[in-house]
């Protein structure tokens, strides 16, 4: 089983984001970066499948070099190859998944993992545009995926529900929380890491459809008030959601 | 629980290299979400989290430096001191566990063992299916080693040994005991396993420190062993030693990462508590303390990071090692205290974790050597004049 999967570099989730000096990039001085979450039970399952049937993994990601940083962690949890599709430039949604989907259309993997988005710009288009590329099927929002004789059934999220569906190899599939629990990379495996090559090469270039224009923050939340910490609080609060909060 | 994202002023990430930095975040992630959620719970019954074990063994903290042939991760002693580090943000208990199987049980017996005893015990060290403990302190030998009481006398085709052994790290919840006594006058470790008659190990109670530890006493009464139990690699107060200086290494880097965790801590509280209509962070006062705890940290680091560049490079010198080990656990349990107060009365809940690591870096400033011992160790080195007697 030949198994591709597609991972990001992205902020960690705890770092304070500033937006940078031109309003268009955040300022990335003091920010800490980490294999995007989603992407990362995509890799573990990637893991397991090819425990499960033999064959290899390889993991793509498109960016500069500190994009190697995250495809190290994806050696060291136990991937065999590493390509980085290299291009420092911010891309749209459509750039990324052009550049991943020449990649892998030379691959031709049977089956190509995503995460279901990737924490930083939030589109979740990647995955599904990559397989629309490559004209091949692809399930969303998977959360449990069950490779069998000739088929492949997927349990994907959907509002208030599951859907089960199922397709055929090769297919593209994008990761859930809840799909797996991410091993860490062992010690063993991170000294490993440093002697599988991170092949790189230029990033198929695309044209710029979606441009950012500009980055602004949430506004700041307002502090919190403590009514009073006795029961007399009760009558009070439900007074200040009517008449100032309008909310009940 | 947030994720801890590291106290770095100086940049000194930019000094590691990318497996160095993988090794700290992998286990400083292990750490945020195996250790912290429940070592409170152990602390406080007073137990040590066996669940553990194996779930560190499956990282490869066990002897991480050791040769992959044992099932080791044949890594470099600063990315050791930085597992040691991240391992005591969670908790000393933790890193003692860690620090003694790997320094003092399974360094000795890589370094002194015969083939068959490194065979035989390192893969199941490293895989946390065996825990060993390191007996050489005595009721009445502690800073004083040398003076053991502890004997072993040889027989046709083993030896006899007779004494007992206090304070030792882990001891009830060995398999395997490296028992350091004087054959014919002279040091000798020998292995002596869990159920050999005539051996206990049981547990002390009553600590108001390193709770989540397990501390023990070692008795032996007439315990026979093969032959093939001492550790045919040598003899003398040297080889014990060695093992400390191993150990010690560890404890200087650990000691920061406790560090670490009080000043995040007292830094997130001075910024949220309000008196007096201000953060507590805008006086002046607790500025200072915060500017004094940051600085000794990052103090703290550089002195870590250049010793274990120094290990690395096989040039390091135990006098070295003592001076990090003095000045780190030194620091770090002046800036656990300094965190306490700085957390007021909150200071003294086990919801916050500044008590249980001022508690615990008590016993770090004794064991491994006091830090008067330290002292001592380095006046002898600049000085050239011994001032332990
Ligand atoms: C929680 C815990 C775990 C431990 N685990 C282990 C273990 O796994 N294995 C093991 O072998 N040991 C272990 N120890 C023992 C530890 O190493 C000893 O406690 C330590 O070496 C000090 O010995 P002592 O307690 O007998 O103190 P003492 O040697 O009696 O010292 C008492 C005080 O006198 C000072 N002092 C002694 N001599 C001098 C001198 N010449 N000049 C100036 N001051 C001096 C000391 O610095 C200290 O302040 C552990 C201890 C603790 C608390």
């Amino acid at each position: 089983m030949k198994i591709a999967v597609c991972i990001n570099h992205v902020p960690d989730t705890e770092t304070k984001i500033k937006v940078g000096a031109d309003n268009v990039n955040i300022d990335k001085t003091g920010v800490n970066y980490m294999l995007s979450p989603y992407d990362e039970f995509a890799v573990e399952e990637a893991l397991r499948i090819r425990e499960k049937f033999t064959g290899d993994v390889t993991v793509l990601s498109l960016g500069g070099d500190a994009h190697k940083e995250t495809l190290r962690k994806a050696l060291a949890m136990g991937v065999e190859k590493a390509v980085l599709l290299k291009d420092d430039s911010v891309r749209d949604s459509n750039g990324v998944a052009k550049a991943l989907a020449e990649e892998l259309r030379q691959m031709s993997p049977d089956v190509i993992l995503f995460g279901k988005q990737s924490i930083d710009y939030d589109n979740a288009q990647v995955g599904t545009l990559v397989a629309e590329m490559l004209g091949l099927p692809s399930v969303a929002v998977v959360v449990k995926l069950d490779i069998q004789e000739g088929k492949v059934v997927c349990d994907r999220e959907i509002e208030g529900g599951h859907e089960i569906v199922e397709t055929k190899l090769p297919a593209v599939f994008l990761a859930q929380k809840g799909l797996n629990e991410p091993r860490y990379p062992s010690l063993k495996g991170i000294m490993a890491a440093k002697s599988k090559p991170i092949e790189e090469k230029p990033a198929a270039p695309a044209e710029v459809q979606v441009q950012t224009i500009h980055l602004k923050k949430p506004p700041a939340k307002g502090s919190g008030k403590i009514l009073s910490t006795d029961d007399s609080a009760v009558s009070e609060l439900i007074r200040l959601l009517r008449e100032e909060a309008k909310v009940i | 629980m947030p994720k801890f994202q590291g106290v770095d002023y100086y940049d000194i990430d930019s000094l590691l290299s990318e497996e160095e930095l993988l090794v700290r975040n992998t286990v400083r992630e292990f750490v945020d979400e195996n250790v912290i959620p429940i070592i409170e719970k152990h602390n406080r019954a007073g137990t040590f989290p066996m669940e553990l074990v194996g779930k560190m063994a499956a990282l490869g903290l066990f002897g991480s430096t050791l040769p992959a042939q044992y099932g080791c991760a044949e890594m470099n002693n600063v990315a050791y001191g930085l597992v040691m580090q991240e391992l005591e943000r969670g908790d000393s208990s933790v890193r003692s566990f860690a620090s003694v199987q790997s320094a003092l049980v399974m360094y000795p017996i890589f370094r002194y063992g015969s083939e068959t005893q490194k065979d035989h015990w390192l893969p199941k060290l490293a895989k946390g299916e065996k825990i060993g403990c390191f007996g050489l302190t005595e009721p009445d030998y502690g800073s004083d080693p040398g003076g053991m009481i502890t004997r072993a006398v040889e027989t046709s085709d083993g030896y006899i040994l007779n004494g007992a052994k206090m304070w030792i790290t882990n001891g009830t919840l060995a398999d395997v005991a490296v028992i350091w006594a004087k054959l014919d006058g002279v040091v000798h470790g020998f292995l002596v396993e869990k159920g050999t008659k005539g051996f206990s190990a049981p547990e002390m109670k009553g600590k108001h420190s390193l709770r989540a530890s397990v501390t023990s006493e070692l008795i032996l009464e007439d315990v026979y062993i093969p032959k093939k139990n001492r550790l045919p690699g040598g003899s003398g107060l040297k080889l014990p030693l060695s093992c400390l200086s191993q150990a010690r290494y560890g404890i200087a880097w650990g000691t920061v990462g406790a560090a670490m965790g009080c000043y995040e801590t007292a830094l997130n509280y001075a910024k949220t508590r309000i008196q007096f209509d201000k953060p507590i962070a805008a006086f002046q006062l607790i500025q200072m303390r915060l500017v004094h705890m940051v600085t000794e940290i990052t103090k703290a680091q550089l002195l870590c990071l250049q010793l274990g560049r120094l290990k690395d490079a096989g040039k390091v010198r135990f006098q070295q090692i003592s001076m990090a080990k003095r000045n780190n656990a030194y620091h770090a349990l002046e800036i656990a205290r300094e965190a306490r107060s700085i957390l007021g009365a909150n200071g003294i809940l086990d919801e916050y974790p500044v008590m249980r690591h001022s508690a615990n870096l008590e016993s770090v400033m004794t064991y491994e050597g006091t830090h008067e011992m330290h002292t001592l160790i380095v006046g002898e080195d600049i000085t050239g004049i011994p001032a332990y007697t």
